[in-house]
C-alpha cells in the first residue's frame, strides 16, 4: 500500500487497460441497446433507468472500478501469499452453496448477501488459477513428472466436481482452459493432443455412423504401415498395437454414443443435437440458436447501425444481454463490428502473452496464462454458440455480458495480473 | 523454457478467430435467408382497410352501406380460460368447439393470433366486450359486410366478394391481396377503383411474443387509409322496387331512363336474387346455388342480354328512311308484292304513321328495300352494299352495335350488320343483296341489342334525335364529381322534323293502335311502340319501348319479357304501369297490377342446359 498512484500509473500496462474499457463500454452500448425501447427510451437520469439491465450494468462497472481501486491498492505479494486461503475460502463457499444458496434464473449456485447475488463458481476460477501459479512457482516443481501433474490435476479437480456437483456443467467446462496454463508451463505436449483428439473423435462419433469410423481408421492404420521403416513392418507386435489402438478408439467412439444417450441429461443432448443439425426443433430447442443467427445475420456488412436493430430489440433471442450480447453487436454493427471485436480480442490476447512472458516470476507468468486461456476459452465458448459452432452453455462473453458476477469476476481476474505485471521489476528485487 | 508455445498458443487463438470471421463472413454477407427472416421476425404489417363507399339513390335515400363485424382471435400463449363454461356461454359456442379451435390455435402458433370465432354481430360483439379484459389472449378485428335497404338493385349494383385468384394474377396496380374483397359485378365493380378507398398499412415493431413494441422507423413507410367515396346514383329505388315486383315470376328486363338527363332511373334484370344472400358468411353457399341456376340470376341483363329488337326497330327505319330523304311521312306502300306477313289493319291510306300505330311489315319491308337501292347504281349486289352503307352509318349514331358507355360492367356491343359484317357472313363482296337481308326490315335477322340499347333509343326519340349516354351514377363523392362524358347530349344525326310523325305513329299505337287496353294509362299521353323478338328456341319475346309523357317527356323506358309473346301482351302493360307509377306517384289500375305482377311467363322459358332443381329461397322469381 505504499507506492502512490503516479507510481502505478507510470508501470500500468495501458494497452491492456484500454482495451478492456473499450470491451466493457461496448458491452454496456449493446446491453443498452437490447433493452432499448424506441417508445419510451430512457435516459441516465430516470429512476426507472437503474431497474433496467443497462442501468444496473452501470452499477455493476461502477463498482468494478472500486475494485480496482482494491486489488491496486493491495500489496503485490498479498496474491502469491494468500492463494491458498482465497482457494480454501472459495472451495468452502462452493461447497456451502447447496445448502446457504439461492437459486436465480433456475441455477443454484448463488449467495444472496443483502441485495448483490454473486455466484462463487465465477470466482473459484481466480483462486484455482492463482493457487495453480503458486503451485508452479516452486522451482522444485516439473510438470514432466506424473506426481506433479497429478497434484496440479488435484488442484483444478476439486472445484470441478463441486461446480458439477451444482448442476453448472458449463462453469466446470471453463476449468478445462487451464490446459492452455499448464501447456506454457511444460506440461508434455501429448496431454493438449489427448485433449485435441479427445474432441475430435467425440465430434466424428456423433457425426459419423461407427463403420465409417471404422473404415476410416483402417485406412490410417493401411497409410501408417506403409509410412513405417520395414523392420517395424515386420514384426507382428506392430499389428498387435495397431488391432488394439483401433479397438480402443472403436470402444471410445462407442462409448461417446452411450455417454450421450445415458449419462448426459436431456437438455445437454438436445443442445448437442441442435449443434450438429441447425434445423432441429427451429421453434423449440433451436430457437435460441436460429434467433441468434438470423439476428447476426441480418447485421449486413455494416449493420443496422446503434439502437437500430429489430431481432435483438425485442427479446427475439434469449439471454439477449448476457450469454448472447454478441448478437446485439452482430445486428447494429454487422460484419465489420465483430470482425473487429474478434481481431480486438486477438490483440487483448496477444498482449496478455507478451505481457506473461516478460515476468520474471514463475508465479506471474502462469497466473497470466492462466487469465490467457479462461479469456480464451470464454470467447471460443460464447461465440461459438451464438453462431452455432458450439453447444449453447451459459458462458458469458468477458467484459461484454450483462451481469455483476461475470463482470466482476473478469475485472479482478485481469487486474490481479495487472497488478502481478506493474511490480514485474519489484519481484526481480526480492 | 517453453517460450515458444506462446506462438503456438497464439496461432490456435488465431485460427479459431478466423474460422469466426469466417462464419460472420458466410451468414452475414453470403446468406440472405436470415436478413429476410429478419423482417419477418420483427415487424408486422397491419392492414387497415376502410369503408367502402356507400350507395345512394337519386332522392338520397340509402340503398348500400357498411355493416361492422367481428371476428375474435386467440393467442393461445396468452390466453387464460378459467372458467370454460362461462366463457363458452358467453362467446355462444359449445365447448367442443372451444377445444378443437383451441386445439388448432396451438397447433398452428402458441404466440401468433389465430381466428377463433368469425363475423360476430354488433349485438354479440356488445354483450362480449365488457368480457374481453377477464380474457386475456383474446383480441377482436373489425370487418365489414355490405349491407343493403333494398334487395330490388342487386344485379345493376352488383356485389363484393372475394377476389378470385385469376384477377388476383392479372391486377394492373398491384393492389389486391388474396382474401380482399372486390366488386365482382355492376356498379360495384365498375366503381371499384372509387368505392373501395385506399388502404392503410401500418408497420409496427413486435418482439417474440407478437407483443406490439412501437411504430417501425417512426411510422415513416406507414399509409394511412382513406375511406372509399359514396355512389349517389340515378335510380329511384322506389321505382325500382316497383318495376321489379311486376318482373316478378318472368325473365326480362327493365330500363327506364329520364330523357333530359341520361339518367337511369330504373335498371332491373329478373329473376334476382336476395343480394344479402351473397355479403357475409355464406356466401360460397349461395354463390354456387345462384351461379348454377339455370334461369342465371346473377347476371345483369339490361346491358348485357341479346335479343331481336323486332318491331321496335321500324321506328329506326322510319326516322333513317326520312332522314335518308328515301320516304317521308307521306309515303304509301301496300301489302302487295312483300314476303312478310301483317296483322289485319286498315290499308286504305297505308302512310309512314298508319305503318307504325299498326306495325305494318310489309310497309317497312319496301321502304328498306327503297333505303337499299334508291339512287344507288350498279347491279343489285353493288347497290344493296351501296344502301347498306349509308344506312348503317346512321344507324349507329343511336348507339347500335357498339357500347353507350354506360356504367356498370359487362355491357356488350350487340350487332349492327354491316356491309363489311355480311361480306363476312356471306364470304365475299358482291355476294349478298336485299333479298338476303330483309329480315332486317323489321327488325329480325342479324340485328342484335340490349335492353339498355332500346331504352335509350326511346330516349332518343322522347328528345327528338338525341340522348345523353345512359348512367346510373350522377355524383361521386361528396363534391359529386362526374365523368363529362355523362353531361354531353350526343346527337343521331336524324332531324328533329322528322319525329312528330313516328311520335304521333307511338301515340296512336298506345291509344288505339297495336297496344291492348292494359297498356292505356287514361290521363297520361303514353307514346310506344310494341315488337316480338322471335326466338327459335321456345315463344317469342314480348318487347315495349315508350316514353311519356308526350310533350316534354320525363321517362323513356324499355321492357323486354322473354317468352311471354306478341309484345302489346306483356310487356306494354308493365311499362304503362311503371310510366303511371313513376308520373303520378301511384298506380290507379290496380287489376292491371295485380294481373301482371302475378303473371307467370316461367313456364315457357327454354333453357340452354339441362335444367338442374334448384330450392326456391335463394331466388326471386
Amino acid at each position: 500500500m505504499s507506492q502512490s498512484s503516479g507510481y502505478m500509473a507510470s508501470r500500468l500496462d495501458w494497452w491492456s487497460v484500454g482495451l478492456y474499457a473499450l470491451f466493457v463500454l461496448m458491452g454496456w452500448m449493446s446491453i443498452y441497446s437490447a433493452v432499448y425501447n424506441p417508445e419510451a427510451p430512457l435516459g441516465l437520469f430516470d429512476a426507472a433507468f437503474y431497474t433496467s439491465n443497462a442501468g444496473k450494468q452501470l452499477i455493476w462497472i461502477g463498482t468494478s472500478f472500486v475494485l480496482i481501486m482494491f486489488i491496486f491498492a493491495l500489496d503485490f505479494r498479498f496474491f502469491e501469499s494468500f492463494a491458498p486461503v482465497i482457494y480454501g475460502l472459495f472451495i468452502l463457499l462452493l461447497i456451502l452453496v447447496p445448502f446457504l444458496g439461492v437459486t436465480i434464473n433456475g441455477s443454484h449456485s448463488w449467495f444472496k448477501i443483502g441485495t448483490i447475488t454473486i455466484q462463487p463458481a465465477e470466482f473459484a476460477k481466480t483462486a484455482t488459477a492463482l493457487l495453480l501459479a503458486k503451485y508452479l512457482n516452486d522451482p522444485q516443481v516439473s510438470l514432466n513428472r506424473f506426481r506433479d501433474q497429478w497434484k496440479a490435476a488435484l488442484i483444478m479437480g476439486v472445484p470441478i466436481l463441486l461446480i458439477i456437483g451444482s448442476n453448472e456443467t458449463g462453469s466446470a467446462l471453463v476449468f478445462v482452459s487451464f490446459i492452455i496454463l499448464l501447456y506454457r508451463e511444460g506440461l508434455p505436449s501429448e496431454y493438449p493432443g489427448l485433449l485435441l483428439g479427445g474432441i475430435f473423435l467425440f465430434v466424428s462419433a456423433l457425426i459419423l455412423k461407427p463403420l465409417t469410423i471404422f473404415i476410416l481408421l483402417l485406412i490410417m492404420a493401411g497409410m501408417l504401415v506403409l509410412l513405417m521403416p520395414i523392420y517395424l513392418q515386420r514384426m507382428y507386435q506392430t499389428y498387435v498395437k495397431i488391432a488394439l489402438g483401433i479397438s480402443v478408439i472403436m470402444s471410445l467412439a462407442m462409448l461417446v454414443e452411450w455417454v450421450v444417450n445415458n449419462v448426459l441429461k436431456e437438455h445437454q443432448r438436445n443442445r448437442i443435437k441442435v449443434l450438429l443439425d441447425p434445423d432441429f426443433d427451429p421453434r423449440g430447442l433451436g430457437y435460441q440458436v436460429t434467433q441468434s443467427k438470423i439476428a447476426i445475420g441480418s447485421g449486413g456488412f455494416w449493420g443496422k447501425g446503434y439502437l437500430g436493430g429489430t431481432q435483438t430489440k425485442f427479446d427475439f433471442v434469449p439471454e439477449q444481454s448476457t450469454d448472447f450480447i454478441f448478437c446485439t453487436i452482430g445486428e447494429e454493427f454487422g460484419f465489420v463490428g465483430v470482425a473487429g471485436i474478434i481481431i480486438l480480442f486477438m490483440v487483448f490476447l496477444w498482449r496478455l502473452m507478451y505481457l506473461a512472458d516478460l515476468q520474471r516470476s514463475r508465479f506471474a507468468r502462469a497466473y497470466g496464462f492462466g487469465v490467457v486461456g479462461i479469456l480464451f476459452f470464454h470467447f471460443l465458448v460464447n461465440i461459438g454458440m451464438t453462431i452455432g459452432l458450439m453447444p449453447i452453455m451459459g458462458i458469458p462473453l468477458p467484459f461484454f455480458s450483462y451481469g455483476g458476477s461475470s463482470l466482476w469476476s473478469f475485472t479482478i481476474l485481469l487486474f490481479i495480473f495487472l497488478k502481478l505485471d506493474s511490480h514485474r521489476s519489484d519481484m526481480l528485487s526480492r | 523454457m517453453f517460450e515458444g508455445r506462446r506462438l503456438i498458443l497464439f496461432l490456435v487463438f488465431v485460427s479459431i478467430g478466423l474460422v469466426f470471421i469466417g462464419k460472420l463472413f458466410y451468414l452475414q454477407l453470403l446468406d440472405d435467408t436470415y436478413e429476410k427472416a429478419a423482417d419477418n421476425n420483427a415487424i408486422r404489417k397491419i392492414i387497415q382497410v376502410p369503408f367502402r363507399g356507400e350507395v345512394y339513390d337519386r332522392k338520397g335515400k340509402l340503398i348500400v352501406y357498411n355493416t361492422p363485424v367481428y371476428d375474435v382471435y386467440i393467442t393461445p400463449r396468452k390466453a387464460v380460460v378459467q372458467d370454460t363454461n362461462r366463457f363458452c356461454k358467453l362467446f355462444g359456442v359449445t365447448r367442443g368447439y372451444f377445444d378443437t379451435i383451441t386445439k388448432q390455435a396451438r397447433a398452428y402458433s402458441r404466440v401468433k393470433p389465430s381466428l377463433f370465432l368469425k363475423h360476430l354481430s354488433k349485438e354479440d360483439f356488445a354483450r362480449i366486450q365488457d368480457a374481453m379484459v377477464d380474457y386475456p389472449g383474446f383480441s377482436i378485428t373489425t370487418t365489414a359486410f355490405r349491407t343493403y335497404q333494398s334487395i330490388a338493385f342487386s344485379n345493376a349494383l352488383g356485389y363484393v366478394a372475394e377476389i378470385n385468384p385469376n384477377s388476383l394474377k392479372d391486377q394492373r396496380d398491384d393492389y389486391y391481396r388474396q382474401g380482399d374483397y372486390v366488386g365482382i359485378s355492376g356498379i360495384e365493380s365498375y366503381y371499384e377503383d372509387v368505392l373501395r378507398g385506399q388502404r392503410g398499412v401500418k408497420y409496427r415493431m413486435v418482439n417474440s411474443n407478437g407483443v406490439e413494441k412501437g411504430d417501425y422507423k417512426k411510422g415513416k413507410l406507414d399509409v394511412n387509409p382513406v375511406a372509399g367515396k359514396n355512389l349517389y346514383t340515378s335510380i329511384d329505388i322506389r321505382l325500382q322496387e316497383y318495376a321489379d315486383s311486376l318482373m316478378m315470376h318472368k325473365v326480362g328486363s327493365v330500363v327506364a331512363i329520364e330523357p333530359s338527363t341520361g339518367e337511369i332511373l330504373t335498371m332491373v334484370s329478373a329473376p334476382s336474387y336476395d343480394p344479402s344472400l351473397l355479403a357475409g358468411r355464406n356466401f360460397s353457399k349461395y354463390y354456387q346455388k345462384l351461379a348454377l341456376d339455370p334461369l342465371k340470376p346473377l347476371i345483369n341483363r339490361p346491358p348485357s342480354a341479346y335479343y331481336r329488337p323486332g318491331s321496335t326497330f321500324k321506328l329506326v327505319q322510319a326516322l333513317v328512311g326520312q332522314q335518308l330523304g328515301i320516304i317521308s311521312a307521306g309515303s304509301v306502300f301496300g301489302h302487295a308484292g312483300a314476303p312478310v306477313k301483317c296483322h289485319s289493319h286498315n290499308t286504305s291510306h297505308n302512310d309512314l304513321h298508319n305503318a307504325i300505330q299498326w306495325s305494318c311489315n310489309p310497309y317497312f319491308y319496301h321502304a328498306f328495300r327503297k333505303i337499299l337501292y334508291d339512287g344507288t347504281t350498279g347491279n343489285t349486289y353493288e347497290r344493296s352494299a351501296q344502301g347498306l352503307q349509308r344506312w348503317s352509318d346512321l344507324v349507329a349514331n343511336f348507339g347500335f352495335g357498339r357500347k353507350l358507355g354506360v356504367d356498370v360492367s359487362n355491357e356488350k356491343k350487340g350487332n349492327l350488320p354491316t356491309v363489311d359484317y355480311y361480306n363476312k357472313v356471306y364470304k365475299g363482296e358482291n355476294t349478298w343483296k336485299f333479298s338476303n337481308i330483309y329480315s332486317l326490315s323489321i327488325g329480325e335477322g342479324e340485328m342484335v341489342v340490349s335492353p339498355l340499347k332500346m331504352a335509350n333509343f326511346a330516349a332518343i326519340i322522347a328528345n327528338r334525335g338525341w340522348y345523353i349516354p345512359p348512367h346510373l351514377v350522377k355524383g361521386i363523392g361528396e363534391k359529386r364529381t362526374m365523368d363529362p362524358f355523362y353531361k354531353n347530349p350526343v346527337s343521331v344525326g336524324v332531324d328533329a322534323k322528322y319525329f312528330p310523325v313516328v311520335i304521333q305513329g307511338m301515340q296512336d299505337a298506345v291509344l288505339h293502335g297495336t297496344v291492348g287496353a292494359d297498356g292505356r294509362i287514361p290521363d297520361i299521353t303514353m307514346c310506344g311502340k310494341t315488337g316480338t323478338s322471335q326466338n327459335k328456341k321456345g315463344k317469342d319475346h314480348s318487347i315495349f319501348i315508350a316514353f311519356a309523357p308526350k310533350d316534354n317527356p320525363k321517362i323513356a323506358i324499355a321492357v323486354f319479357v322473354e317468352n311471354a309473346g306478341f309484345g302489346g301482351f306483356a310487356a306494354a302493360p308493365i311499362a304503362s304501369l311503371i310510366i303511371e307509377k313513376y308520373l303520378k306517384g301511384r298506380v290507379d289500375r290496380k287489376a292491371v297490377e295485380t294481373k301482371f305482377m302475378n303473371m307467370n311467363y316461367l313456364a315457357n322459358v327454354t333453357y340452354n342446359r339441362p335444367v338442374k332443381k334448384v330450392s326456391s329461397d335463394s331466388l326471386r322469381k
